[in-house]
């Protein structure tokens, strides 16, 4: 098995408040290798954005990460000094936020801000830089490169600064790609050309994609593998097929029984009953035990660890072996 | 663009007009302007010839307009205390204020700006907090006690700075400066920065304010994740983004650092238009009293007009919407 | 800035008239007040200012503005606790054998006197205008706003300033204390009018549209009762605001004033009357005649103007 570009394991993320230490993320486990779209979902607060954040080493204080470890192609990067997680931001990780709109800076032209993050990362001089700046708007998609690189980011509509901003976060050729909700803002018509192109930027340059999103149907649409987030952990975790059409967490059963089908088939849709527990009060055992349809005694007292089941990993102690169960 | 620079023009010119009536009823009204030129002797007689030669007896739209239209050739009357012309009066005060007032804005931004970045980049040091401190005591001590405990620190009790007065100033044709000799640069330092302190502390609150709101926002967010120094964020991307509404504010405020030097150049007896004007005050002496408006109303109303066309040049976004700016 | 719970208003108090003192305590305002020490001090500061200027006559060793009270022999001498001190002038004496701690509460009581008269009329003349302009709206609205916006681009010293040189020149020699004090309130009142003026008039605006005062009309109320009735308590808070912050700007107006030689004059002087006068034997060395009246006029102000940021902010629970 080849090494994956990014590998994390038992990430723990810590919100320290005058009150209480909350937890936002608790031990969060995956990997994803080159080319491949690792799809994260959830409700908000689930821990996605953060897991995100937490892998580009932007969580600011008073988050910290307070356990875990997080490798990159191999090497280790959390708990890197900061000078030097800041060179692998940009470099070897491109991010893309979810509002386009307010991403880039007003008062710089879009290309001067391509510009200094290529030279930041790049020896290139600033010609050159600036040749790569306008190859990579054309390769993003945005017509007359030459001419919209000196534009400023209020004369671009928001689905062409979501453009700028992938080109941006790919300036650098990195590894790997987090996308935090790329698409929320945008309207609709635009929402499938920007997953369209991160998918096609992903498969050509070999990059790893970590794309966080809410919506079932684009994790469906573009994903190889996704990982089901609930209340910082991930819940499940496996290729999209599988998850789609067997999720094993009851948690991902209801989430799956809340996507519309186009068959037209008469089937309400599923509703949860409840909603995520806050991260003051979560709940002892499962956090989902409060919610959830097959709850049993054990599950309120013991945090069920992840199992493996095919493809397929699932937290919870449905799926226990039946010796372990009973002892 | 055009019809907005024309807009404000218009506006400036009916700001203008309206300080001008004020002018011109003091002028007239507050204050007989005979008895001010003639002495206790003088008969009734002689008293209207005066007064119809000064062109008193029109009507006073036709006074009105001969004031506005004087006005506008900078001739605003003879001072009742100096008996010369108002206007050589200010010309001769004019370069005393304005240097004053230009050191004074260029302390206050400078120390503003360093201090309220620091501040926002520091915000738990001592040194932050510190400055915290002094920016509430800046706004909370009025100027002219400021100026005298300078005064008694710097010149009574170290003896190392002139407490009044300009110094020796140099005349460069009609302007008279004190910023080319080593007495007069001497006699600058406290009055600029009592007069500057005010400023000062305002801009770095501006700038504290403003730099931890742009820390926050999104596209700052953005320039990390691209893995930017922090120096590039910073003090490019941060500071630029801070300092539109910084130097928007900073370049209204310079009308209000001279009308505020009325105050620093009485305590420093500095020989500028404002002790020119609190002397007039004092001594009823109303043609100085009104041409002094008309010039600092004139001052304001340009400098707005400037900064108001200055800032969508450097704000990209205003230029294509500068129509709906209001 | 802080994350802490804000009390919510207890409900369970009975409605009884004894639980209007419970009631009150229990609110946000008076939480928030008890929270900060800093504005704590500042609000005993202030009281202290406003009691020692209310019982000044009292308080004073001398009245030091009667010259029969005043003998050359004392003059100049140094605080009590200086080697040439002398009883009972604890913080020294001026020129003319006067008292500095008597002079400074006699001044404190002219300060405050102009600072609050002067805010009065500023606060009046202003809720007067703004509803005028809310309410009648057109010309008359846009005439006293464009005043409200020029006026607000100059200094209020220069107006002050102004008013101040108009007055003497129309009065001439009749200027005497009692009208200088009038002209000092009127100056001041005339430069701090335009933020109420605001305010007032934004709150009728809204208020002027909503339907209560279309019915009130329908039946045959008079509209502008009414709306009194419901615009002048929704401005209170932010009036309030407006005016602890101006009380200390008018403070400082009219100490700068009479530092100048505009304002109060020697023979009834106010603390900035009394700095003018000290400056003048500051390089004689005798720092007190300046020192003392310049320490509680800075005093003064800066605990009005701690008050008044607070009430700013404990009003105000979207700045917390």
């Amino acid at each position: 098995m080849t090494q994956p570009v990014l590998s994390v394991r038992n990430l723990e993320v810590e919100f320290v408040t005058r009150r209480a230490t909350l937890r936002a993320i608790n031990g969060v486990s995956f990997d994803i290798a080159k080319g491949e779209v690792l799809g994260v979902v959830g409700e908000s607060g689930a821990g996605k954005s953060v897991t995100g954040l937490a892998v580009i080493g932007l969580i600011d204080p008073p988050g910290r990460i307070s356990g875990g470890q997080i490798e990159l192609s191999g090497t280790r990067i959390d708990h890197l000094p900061p000078e030097d997680i800041r060179r692998v931001r940009g470099k070897r990780i491109g991010m893309i936020f979810q509002d386009p709109l307010t991403s880039l800076n007003p008062l710089y032209r879009i290309g001067d801000q391509i510009i200094e993050t290529i030279r930041t990362h790049t020896n290139l001089s600033e010609s050159a830089a600036r040749r790569r700046a306008i190859d990579l708007l054309a390769e993003v998609g945005i017509p007359a490169p030459e001419k919209r690189i000196d534009g400023y980011p209020h004369e671009f509509s928001g689905g062409m600064r979501q453009r700028v901003v992938i080109a941006l976060a790919i300036c650098a050729e990195p590894e790997l790609i987090i996308a935090d909700e790329p698409t929320t803002a945008l309207d609709v018509s635009v929402q499938a050309q920007i997953i369209a192109l991160i998918k096609r930027l992903g498969r050509d340059h070999g990059t790893a994609v970590m794309l966080v999103t809410h919506d079932m149907g684009v994790i469906a649409e573009t994903c190889d593998r996704v990982a089901v987030m609930y209340s910082g952990r991930i819940a499940e975790i496996g290729p999209v097929q599988e998850v789609v059409r067997n999720p094993l967490h009851p948690y991902a059963k209801g989430l799956m029984g809340a996507i519309p089908t186009l068959a037209g088939e008469d089937k309400r849709l599923v509703q949860i009953p409840g909603s995520m527990p806050r991260l003051s009060a979560i709940p002892q055992g499962c956090p989902f035990n409060p919610r959830c349809a097959f709850v049993f005694d054990r599950c309120r007292v013991e945090r069920p660890e992840p199992i493996r089941q095919g493809d397929q990993s699932v937290a919870c102690h449905l799926f226990e072996p039946a010796e372990e169960t009973a002892a | 663009m055009l019809a907005f620079t024309l807009r404000r023009v218009l506006q400036a010119i009916g700001v203008m007009l309206a300080v001008g009536v004020i002018a011109f009823a003091m002028f007239r009204f507050a204050g007989d302007p005979v008895s001010q030129i003639v002495s206790i002797d003088t008969s009734a007689a002689q008293r209207a010839e005066i007064r119809r030669s000064l062109g008193l007896d029109d009507p006073v739209l036709v006074q009105f307009g001969r004031y506005f239209i004087n006005a506008l050739q900078f001739k605003f009357g003879v001072s009742y205390q100096f008996r010369l012309p108002v206007s050589s009066l200010l010309a001769e005060r004019l370069p005393a204020t304005l240097e004053l007032a230009i050191c004074a804005t260029l302390f206050a931004m400078i120390a503003g700006i360093l201090m309220g970045v620091y501040s926002a980049l520091r915000r738990d040091t001592v040194l932050a907090k510190l400055f915290q401190a002094v920016s509430l005591i800046g706004i909370s001590l009025p100027t002219f006690l400021i100026g005298i405990l300078l005064i008694y620190l710097f010149a009574v009790t170290l003896g190392w700075l002139p407490s009044f007065g300009r110094g020796e100033v140099v005349k460069l044709g009609w302007w008279s400066t004190g910023l080319l000799t080593a007495s007069g640069l001497k006699a600058l330092i406290m009055p600029a920065i009592t007069l500057g302190l005010f400023q000062m502390t305002l801009i770095m609150r501006l700038v504290r304010a403003e730099m931890l709101e742009v820390l926050r926002t999104d596209y700052i967010r953005f320039a990390r994740a691209r893995g930017l120094t922090t120096r590039a964020i910073h003090f490019g991307h941060a500071l630029k983004n801070t300092l539109v509404p910084v130097i928007t504010v900073a370049g209204l405020q310079f009308g209000s650092v001279i009308a505020f030097s009325i105050i620093t150049e009485t305590v420093f007896q500095w020989p500028g238009m404002g002790l020119l004007f609190v002397q007039a005050v004092q001594n009823v002496d109303i043609p100085i009293m009104a041409a002094y408006l008309l010039m600092v109303s004139l001052i304001f109303v340009t400098i707005n007009l400037v900064v108001d066309i200055l800032y969508t040049v450097v704000d990209p976004r205003l230029r294509s919407t500068v129509g709906r700016a209001t | 800035m802080s994350d802490a719970v804000v009390p919510h208003r207890s409900e369970a108090h009975p409605q009884t008239s004894a639980g209007w003192f419970r009631r009150a305590l229990d609110s946000d305002i008076v939480y928030s007040f008890r929270r900060s020490r800093l504005t704590m001090v500042a609000a005993v500061i202030t009281l202290l200012f406003f009691l020692l200027a209310i019982f000044a006559s009292w308080l004073a060793v001398q009245n030091p503005f009667d010259p029969a009270q005043l003998q050359l022999i004392n003059s100049r001498i140094a605080p009590l606790w200086t080697a040439d001190g002398q009883s009972p002038f604890l913080l020294g004496t001026d020129e003319q054998g006067r008292d500095v701690l008597s002079a400074i509460l006699y001044g404190l009581r002219i300060s405050l006197a102009v600072g609050v008269a002067g805010v009065v009329f500023a606060g009046a003349l202003g809720i007067a205008l703004g509803l005028v302009a809310g309410y009648f709206g057109g010309v008359v609205d846009s005439v006293i706003m464009r005043i409200a916006d020029v006026q607000l681009t100059f200094p209020a010293i220069l107006i002050a300033l102004l008013v101040n040189g108009v007055a003497k020149s129309l009065l001439g020699n009749r200027l005497d204390e009692m009208s200088t004090f009038g002209v000092l309130i009127i100056a001041i009142g005339l430069s701090f009018w335009v933020q109420y003026a605001r305010t007032v008039r934004g709150s009728v605006m809204v208020e002027k549209n909503k339907d209560y005062v279309a019915a009130a009309q329908l039946i045959g109320l008079p509209a502008p009762k009414i709306m009194l009735r419901h615009v002048l308590p929704n401005t209170m808070g932010p009036i309030l605001v407006i005016a602890t912050i101006n009380l200390a700007l008018a403070i400082i107006t009219e100490a700068t004033l009479s530092f100048l030689g505009a304002g109060m004059p020697d023979t009834m002087p106010s603390l900035g009357t009394l700095i003018r006068i000290g400056n003048n034997y500051l390089f004689a060395g005798e720092w007190w005649i300046v020192a003392f009246p310049g320490i509680a006029l800075a005093g003064l102000i800066l605990s009005i103007n701690l008050l008044g940021d607070w009430l700013r902010d404990a009003l105000n629970p979207k700045l917390r």
